[in-house]
């Protein structure tokens, strides 16, 4: 609790005390009249203060001024205890607001409490403590377990298991040795790293995605404007319906004034919008928050709309579907064992770093021994040729095996293929694939099972790899061999083709697809291979590159859509019937005092649901 | 020249709308959106005025909401 909660909290108790005094013992009744009139005073003192200074700011409809007039003209109609209650209930309903919203505002933050404070930094042989922001790049850290890597950087010694949960939801720690790249925000658990930065901390992941986070929920949604646009016509329409109701029906009927000022005042009392103006935004600051807990980040509550009346999901294949790192996936040896075949293509690609190459190089896993190697030669666009142990072999494409005029079989599979010929024979072919991530199939059913109408998928890759990827997962659509260009045109012509309320969301990971991402109605990008230029032109980034958290963050968003329109339904239709109730003289003030403040619990209670999200993450449930 | 500023202590949402229309309405200022959850105001400004806005923002808060403080 703050300060000023404290402080409010403790004239409730005194106030509540002096009430109950006032009510339930059996004063005399000018003492019954000076304990409430001390009560109102504790209580209300700040409020009748802020009514008077506000009115010669020029403010008139301000809360504080109805609140003052409503329980000032209810003592002088000589309903004390009303008076005072009224003036208590919006204490504590004033109160429980703030700290509501304090406690859901620091749960949030807690979440995103990834910022490092410090980095051990390696000066002459010893660790000296300092901020991550003064740590140069190519400096030597160490990161003892426990604490926070504070930059990105590449570890140089010791082995370890990061907690990376805080940045991507996963709770499945991952075990890291030296040569690779760690980024910061993760948590070291084990052992002591060692470790070579490699970017300052402005560039650093954690920088970036708090700066993301801090400034997601800036841009407002349509409910939320509406809500403020509603509160500013709600206020003054009140308050003119109860000065008419204050002095009309009287005049007309000639019924006592009483009677009717008494019933203005339970208007006065209902007059403030509160009820709307926290709980809406505290629904999609909850719902923001909660899908930062399973690593989305979503860049505003707009974005959070417009995924819940998702229509069309868009794929780029490589990356987002895919894993974009390639595996040999067939092997068809001829004359030879397959090890052998993998052996001579590993040897003949030793010299190259092209992805195809790699994963041939890792299916092989042994070392290879260079001495062996001789007399490479590339020959461009077409493979490579080597002598290895004497042995003329040739490894690249059909047509590599065309012009050397040797005898192959045509492999039918999909994807690329090598072939491979040893001393002018041929020896067999190697299929490479780029895998599809594990959960992209649950992914695509998911989808299809939250109502989304189209699943399309937009690549640069051929045809038949293309279709085939599409295929397997059971997309709708695939449009294959596209330039970046036309799939901005892809886009353009699929956002005619949906409904006017649905939306488009495309789903992307490479630079090429930044103008995509901006195009769409939602892009969303991967955050953990994506480009930087992609995370920046997305309205929402997959921490974990899974594409099936896209259903995740679309239940959620839902979810929180439904509980804000919830809360508008509730407050306005539980105030609306108070009103006519109050008009008619069936309603008292404690049925107004409900409606206001009873309301504005129940509607922040409800709005903190949108927090809890843990049954939305369906990775974990793969 | 856009600014984060908080304000500390500004716990309730009519307020954040009242603060964001008032300040709107300063001349000069380009957009201004106070975000009550987060506790703070995003001011967009032109550079030569922007100290002067800022001052006058202040004085509105500080009309507005006296239990807010004003952290640049």
């Amino acid at each position: 609790m703050t300060r000023k909660q404290k402080h409010l909290l403790a004239r409730i108790l005194v106030a509540a005390v002096l009430f109950f005094t006032g009510s339930l013992l059996h004063l005399p009744d000018s003492i019954e009249m000076g304990v409430y009139l001390s009560c109102y005073v504790v209580i209300g003192w700040d409020i009748v203060w802020k009514a008077v200074t506000n009115i010669l700011h020029g403010q008139i409809f301000d809360e504080n001024f109805l609140m003052t007039i409503a329980t000032i003209g209810a003592l002088v109609l000589g309903e004390h205890s009303e008076g005072v209650a009224v003036m208590l209930f919006y204490q504590v309903g004033e109160w429980f607001q703030s700290y509501a919203v304090s406690k859901s505002r620091r749960s949030i933050t807690s979440l995103m409490d990834i910022r490092p404070d410090y980095a051990n930094v390696k000066q002459d042989g010893k660790l000296v403590q300092v901020d991550p922001d003064e740590v140069s790049i190519g400096s030597t850290i160490v990161v003892k377990p426990g604490e926070r890597i504070p930059l990105d950087g590449t570890i140089i010694k010791g082995s370890s298991t990061l907690d990376t949960s805080a940045l991507t939801g996963e709770s499945i720690p991952r075990e890291v040795e030296p040569g690779m790249e760690v980024i910061s925000g993760c948590i070291n658990q084990t052992g002591i790293l060692t470790i070579h930065t490699t970017k300052e901390f402005g560039e650093s992941t954690v920088a970036k995605i708090l700066d993301l986070v801090e400034n997601a929920s800036d841009k407002k949604g349509r409910l939320e404007n509406f809500i403020t646009r509603f509160a500013r016509y709600y206020t003054p329409a009140v308050v003119f319906a109860a000065l008419a109701l204050a002095i009309l029906p009287p005049i007309i009927t000639g019924q006592a004034f009483s009677i009717w000022i008494y019933r203005a005042l339970t208007f006065l009392v209902i007059s403030c919008p509160c009820a709307l103006v926290i709980s809406i935004p505290l629904s999609f600051f909850g719902g923001i928050g909660g899908a930062s807990k399973i690593g989305v980040l979503v860049k505003g509550s707009n974005y959070l709309e417009a995924l819940a009346h998702a229509e069309m999901v868009v794929f780029d294949k490589t990356g987002t579907l895919t894993k974009g790192s390639f595996a040999v996936s067939e092997i068809h040896s001829n004359g030879m064992k397959d090890h052998q075949l993998l052996e001579l293509a590993a040897y003949a690609e030793d010299y190259s770093n092209h992805p195809i190459s790699l994963s041939i190089k890792n299916a092989y896993g042994k070392k290879i021994d260079n001495t062996r190697i001789t007399d490479v030669q590339e020959i461009a666009g077409h493979g490579v040729q080597a002598l290895i142990d004497g042995k003329t072999v040739l490894a690249g494409n059909a047509k590599l095996m065309g012009k050397e005029h040797i005898k192959y079989t045509a492999c039918p599979s999909v994807g690329t293929v090598v072939y491979v010929a040893c001393d002018g024979k041929y020896a067999g072919c190697i299929v490479i694939e780029d895998e599809i991530k594990t959960d992209a199939p649950a992914a695509i059913r998911s989808l299809k099972s939250t109502g989304i109408r189209r699943t399309v998928m937009l690549t640069g890759d051929s045809d038949a790899v293309g279709k085939k990827v599409a295929d397997r997962l059971g997309l709708d659509q695939a449009y294959t061999e596209l330039l970046p260009a036309d799939k901005v045109e892809r886009v353009e012509d699929l956002l005619k083709q949906k409904s006017e309320k649905g939306t488009l969301v495309f789903v992307g990971d490479g630079i090429n697809d930044a103008p995509v991402l901006a195009r769409a109605d939602v892009g969303i990008a991967m955050g953990g291979l994506g480009s930087d230029a992609a995370i920046e032109a997305a309205d929402v980034v997959l921490m974990t590159d899974e594409p099936s958290k896209i259903t995740s963050v679309m239940r959620i968003a839902r979810k929180t859509i439904h509980i804000a329109n919830q809360n508008i339904v509730f407050a306005l239709g539980i105030k609306f019937l108070v009103l006519i109730l109050g008009a008619l003289g069936y309603a008292n003030m404690w049925a107004a005092v409900f409606a206001d403040v009873g309301v504005s619990v129940i509607a922040i209670l409800n709005a903190i649901r949108a927090m809890r999200v843990k049954r939305f993450d369906i990775s974990s449930q793969i | 020249m856009k600014k984060t500023i908080k304000l500390i202590d500004l716990d309730c949402g009519h307020c954040a709308a009242k603060i964001q229309s008032a300040v709107k309405k300063i001349d000069g200022v380009i957009d201004v959106s106070v975000n009550f959850m987060n506790q703070k105001m995003v001011l967009e400004a032109p550079d030569d005025k922007f100290d002067a806005i800022l001052a006058e923002a202040k004085e509105l808060i500080k009309k507005i909401e006296p239990d807010v403080t004003v952290k640049v």
